[in-house]
């Protein structure tokens, strides 16, 4: 069975980050992890060896940096974008987008 | 010398879904083509026909600016900071979805569809407060003449946006001919053709054509026929 893509969604709007991760799930070659707190993200990460990191709706400045920095200290191959439109519209892009860079 | 790109009307991304029927000029939902993410900070242009007493169920967006311009029939709005409202031709929508915003688009009409423009810009701010307008536009203001309906300004003439953009809507007669000058250097400007032959610095677009400008303080649109049009100036770096 092909490996999937794994795809850790961090986003504090909790009915924003369910709907993200549902439509990601849809894809039969991509599975997502959806966090709403950064140490959530952190832990899952570290558990998961995942390929694109979308960070989503409500993650301050700060935190985005922050994150991005442990993410790409712990696996400096991981894509991570910011995903904007909190919904099916421009989500399969962003993930393709990622992929390609 | 200005730069520009062609999106001819045959080429867009095109989803049927019975009720709904789109064309993307840019890569949306399962309409995925890499040469054609965006232009500058406008990423969404869809030019979508909803069937009567069919919609857009509840659905969230976060960190767009979404602006909704109805070209036939009316679509009723409803959204979760509670404001119900019904949008037609010759008004012009907007939302901000910063944080978050729930919202639903619905065809009230039982038997006539409802045609609109549905476009997103990148915001400037990400995470700002969710907001919604809409405004009721004089058709006589854009006869012969550029009428802005969108730019950065609260104060400023039509609905508002977090991004240095300025739409523009222009319904011309045959022969009339106008220059659009940028607002600030490094911006560019999608022109999309709702109906008639348009000539933008010798380029000629037809109906639902899309012409890229950029690398330019100025440029020419001369009506070939009578004709309506949309201009979106939006910064290239963003």
């Amino acid at each position: 069975m092909m490996k999937k893509c794994e795809i850790l969604v961090v986003c504090r709007h909790p009915d924003i980050l369910a709907t993200v991760v549902r439509l990601i799930n849809n894809n039969p070659e991509w599975h997502a992890t959806g966090c709403q707190s950064d140490d959530e993200a952190v832990k899952a990460f570290m558990l998961t060896k995942h390929n694109v990191v979308l960070i989503g709706a409500g993650v301050e400045a700060e935190s985005e940096a922050k994150l991005r920095e442990e993410f790409i200290a712990l696996n400096p191959k991981v894509k991570v974008v910011q995903h904007f439109g909190g919904g099916s519209g421009l989500l399969s892009a962003e993930i393709y987008g990622a992929l390609q860079k | 010398m200005a730069q520009t790109v062609l999106h001819k009307a045959a080429t867009r991304g095109f989803a049927d879904h019975g009720w709904l029927k789109s064309h993307h000029t840019f890569s949306f939902a399962n309409y995925y083509n890499p040469e054609r993410i965006n232009f500058g900070a406008l990423r969404v242009l869809n030019d979508d026909s909803v069937d009567g007493g069919r919609g857009f169920g509840e659905h969230p967006h976060d960190n767009m600016e979404i602006i909704s311009i109805p070209l036939e029939g009316d679509l009723e709005h409803r959204d979760s900071m509670d404001n119900v409202a019904v949008i037609k031709n010759g008004d012009i929508q907007v939302m901000s979805a910063g944080t978050g915003i729930y919202h639903s688009e619905y065809n009230k009409a039982a038997n006539s569809q409802v045609k609109f423009l549905q476009i997103w810009v990148f915001p400037n701010k990400r995470n700002v407060e969710p907001r919604y307008d809409q405004l009721t536009l004089q058709a006589e203001d854009r006869h012969n003449k550029l009428q802005q309906v969108l730019s950065p300004n609260p104060d400023d003439a039509g609905v508002w946006i977090h991004q240095d953009a300025w739409f523009n809507l222009g319904e011309f007669d045959k022969g009339i001919t106008t220059e659009y000058k940028m607002h600030k250097p490094g911006q560019g400007v999608y022109v999309f053709v709702l109906k008639g032959d348009v000539n933008v610095n010798n380029v000629l677009l037809n109906t639902r054509d899309g012409l890229g400008i950029w690398d330019t303080d100025q440029f020419s649109i001369t009506a070939e026929t009578d004709a309506e049009f949309l201009l979106m100036e939006v910064p290239m770096e963003f």
